[in-house]
């Protein structure tokens, strides 16, 4: 459909269309440039934090990933390394063997293995693990809070709104950027050079 | 618990310090303090049988580099999809393509970030000044509108995965009629301002939220998407990509900067000779017939129209705006902390059932109810706001859509409908035009 360059109508049709696309395009540009001062190549990823979390088993079950991204973590260097371990073992337990009726896990993904009298290392095995917080809860409760909840990010695709930030009933999620991706509690190093200090 | 209380913490005592976990307390000091906390009930053991304590592991993501590369294989398959598209004038380029694109952004890249999604983290990003965005967000808002602003949609048609999808199913596309086309065709406004609307208060992402395809892409679909998807794939086959034409909000936007797009497909390479040969080759109904001005109207009723539509269009925009404010706390009741807080100003009612697990995890955070309660009345100030821009935008778009269909265009040929049409290159094999010679290839 070629419409005579002489035609008025079609010159101004065109002018008007030529005057709208630079509008749009300086309207496109200017919502980039205004919110490109705040962005970051590498980009965020979700985690959650520790502190907040309630164990409430919604990481299991929300996540687009399954078994769910988030896993157990254990944080070893907060560990009694306790025979009884509030996480292991079931509350009403009465052998401390590794019986699968003994463990708190529902999946057995804690290992437990004898390091030295009277001493226990608990690994979470993650591939098994549903990220149910179990373990977490019986650990914070009645150990040293060393097993935490952490979003896996070997597993996690990054969803653009991760989908268990939106269940989350005590809003532990948030965006943390990409080379720190971790929340991690940690015990404060005082209280590590002091449990030591003993056996100075 | 009882169990608990007689068990006795065991102190390790006078142990030998390990040089080596002294070295690697000193690893931990340096990388992992990001948050401190110090509940340790039970000191931490000194190992004598020289028992190394492992390492808590943190997996990194997804590579810097990856993201690049997203960004790059955008821009080149724009590239390609719109010199297929507009140089080429092939199909079958562009269906190679469009397969391509939906191996990569769909199924390896699992549909996340795409440019449909990424309107809520520009919107986010625009009101709350603290959300940090990545750039590929960015990139895939932009890059798809400006291609689309000089050469028309050909991001839907070869590289939007969730275009592709579809097109693989519609096998026997039937015509929807305008009206039809018409009434679903304000759908995908209403999903655009509500997902403005709830991104820019910080509720949610509804876009990703019901994201009908990303649980194909991941091979591990929820029931209720499962049955979302199977339903927009089966409806698919008759009504050639339903979500694009009646769901998908990034398409409004494209189809509004495609109206002004430079260089459009054109279904004849030359000049139309009204063969009507392309007329049911668009699954989309996306060609516009031509209108010939046999009767054109008397003056005083087309200046009764205008007149019409100049006082329609503010009425409906006005009524769209007190409607959606009168809204605003039904629409405030998805928010998380708006639900909280009408949760924790009923608790009388609901006598016998336990606390829900948000309740106990609020007040087992220690923050003050009155500061929940005051974050909850900004929310819903500026939901009252959102409520009158997006009601208002609403009716305004309402009131065009009436419009539209009053007045009449005239014009000769068939053409694609710039703002409609997915530059999907269909109807191009229709038209017996070439371009040398302005005579139909087959008599
Ligand atoms: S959903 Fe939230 S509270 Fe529940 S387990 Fe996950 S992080 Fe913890
Ligand atoms: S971002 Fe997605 S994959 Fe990652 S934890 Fe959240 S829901 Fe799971
Ligand atoms: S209309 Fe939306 S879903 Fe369809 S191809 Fe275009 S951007 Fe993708
Ligand atoms: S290119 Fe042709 S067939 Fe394809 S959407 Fe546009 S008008 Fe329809």
């Amino acid at each position: 459909m070629e419409e005579p360059e002489n035609n008025p109508k079609f010159n101004r049709r065109k002018f008007f269309a030529t005057g709208l696309r630079a509008s749009f395009l300086l309207g496109i540009g200017g919502v980039a440039a205004l919110v490109a001062k705040r962005s970051i190549a590498g980009g965020m990823v979700w985690q959650l934090d520790p502190a907040k979390c309630v164990q409430c088993g919604r990481c299991a079950t929300n996540c687009v990933m399954a078994p769910s991204a988030v896993k157990c973590v254990h944080v070893y260097a907060m560990c009694g390394y306790c025979d009884l371990c509030g996480g292991y073992f079931k509350p009403e337990t009465k052998t401390l063997t590794t019986a699968a009726e003994n463990q708190l896990c529902p999946v057995n993904a804690i290992k437990r293995k004898f390091v030295e009298d009277p001493f226990f290392e608990y690994t979470i095995e993650e591939p098994l693990c549903i990220g149910c917080g179990k373990c977490v809860k019986g650990c914070g409760s009645f150990g040293n809070g060393s097993l935490q909840l952490q979003v896996r990010h070997n597993i996690c695709v990054n969803c653009n709104h991760c989908s268990i930030a939106r269940n989350c009933p005590s809003d532990a999620f948030s965006r943390l950027p990409a080379s720190q991706p971790y929340l991690l509690r940690q015990v404060s190093v005082e209280n590590q050079i002091t449990a030591k200090t003993p056996g100075r | 618990m009882i169990r608990i209380k007689t068990y006795k913490p065991l102190r390790p005592g006078g142990k030998k310090r390990k040089r080596l976990a002294l070295v690697f307390l000193l690893f931990l000091l340096t990388t992992q303090f990001l948050n401190v906390y110090g509940v340790q009930r039970f000191p931490k053991p000194e190992f004598e049988s020289g028992y190394f304590q492992p390492e808590t592991l943190q997996p990194a993501g997804r590579a810097e580099m990856l993201a690049i590369m997203d960004v790059f294989f955008l821009v080149l398959s724009l590239a390609i999809v719109t010199w297929l598209v507009l140089k080429k004038r092939s199909r079958t380029g562009v269906f190679w393509m469009s397969l391509a694109s939906l191996a990569y952004f769909g199924f390896y890249r699992q549909g996340c970030v795409c440019s449909i999604g990424a309107i809520q983290n520009m919107t986010l990003a625009l009101f709350d000044k603290s959300y940090v965005l990545p750039l590929s967000a960015i990139a895939f808002f932009i890059l798809p509108l400006i291609v689309t602003l000089f050469f028309g949609r050909t991001f839907c048609a070869g590289v939007c995965p969730f275009g592709a999808m579809q097109d693989l199913v519609s096998f026997n596309p039937q015509k929807a009629g305008p009206k039809l086309n018409t009434v679903l065709g304000l759908i995908p406004y209403i999903y655009l301002g509500l997902a403005v609307l709830y991104a820019a208060t910080g509720t949610d992402f509804i876009i990703c939220r019901y994201d009908p395809f990303v649980g194909i892409f991941r091979f591990n679909a929820s029931f209720g998407m499962f049955i979302f998807a199977g339903a927009l794939l089966i409806s698919g086959i008759f009504i050639a990509r339903p979500y694009c034409r009646f769901l998908c909000p990034y398409g409004v936007l494209l189809n509004w900067v495609s109206r002004f797009s430079w260089k459009h497909l054109t279904i004849t390479p030359a000049q139309c000779i009204q063969c009507r040969l392309c007329e049911d080759s668009c699954p989309y109904d996306a060609i516009d017939m031509p209108v010939t001005g046999k009767n054109p109207e008397i003056r005083t009723a087309t200046l009764r129209k205008m007149i019409l539509i100049c006082l329609l269009i503010p009425f409906f925009t006005v009524l769209g705006g007190w409607t959606g404010s009168q809204l605003h706390e039904t629409l405030a009741g998805v928010n998380g902390k708006v639900r909280l807080s009408r949760a924790l100003l009923q608790p009388a009612q609901t006598t016998g059932q336990p606390e829900s697990i948000e309740i106990t995890a609020f007040k087992s955070s220690g923050k003050p109810v009155s500061q929940l309660y005051a974050e909850t009345s900004l929310l819903l100030k500026k939901f009252y706001t959102g409520g009158w821009v997006l009601g208002c935008f609403l009716g305004l778009v309402f009131g065009i859509t009436l419009a539209y269909r009053m007045v009449t265009t005239y014009k000769t040929d068939y053409t694609p409908n710039k703002g409609a049409c997915f530059s999907c290159a269909r109807c191009v094999d229709f038209c017996p035009v070439t371009l040398n010679n302005n005579t139909p290839k087959l008599t």
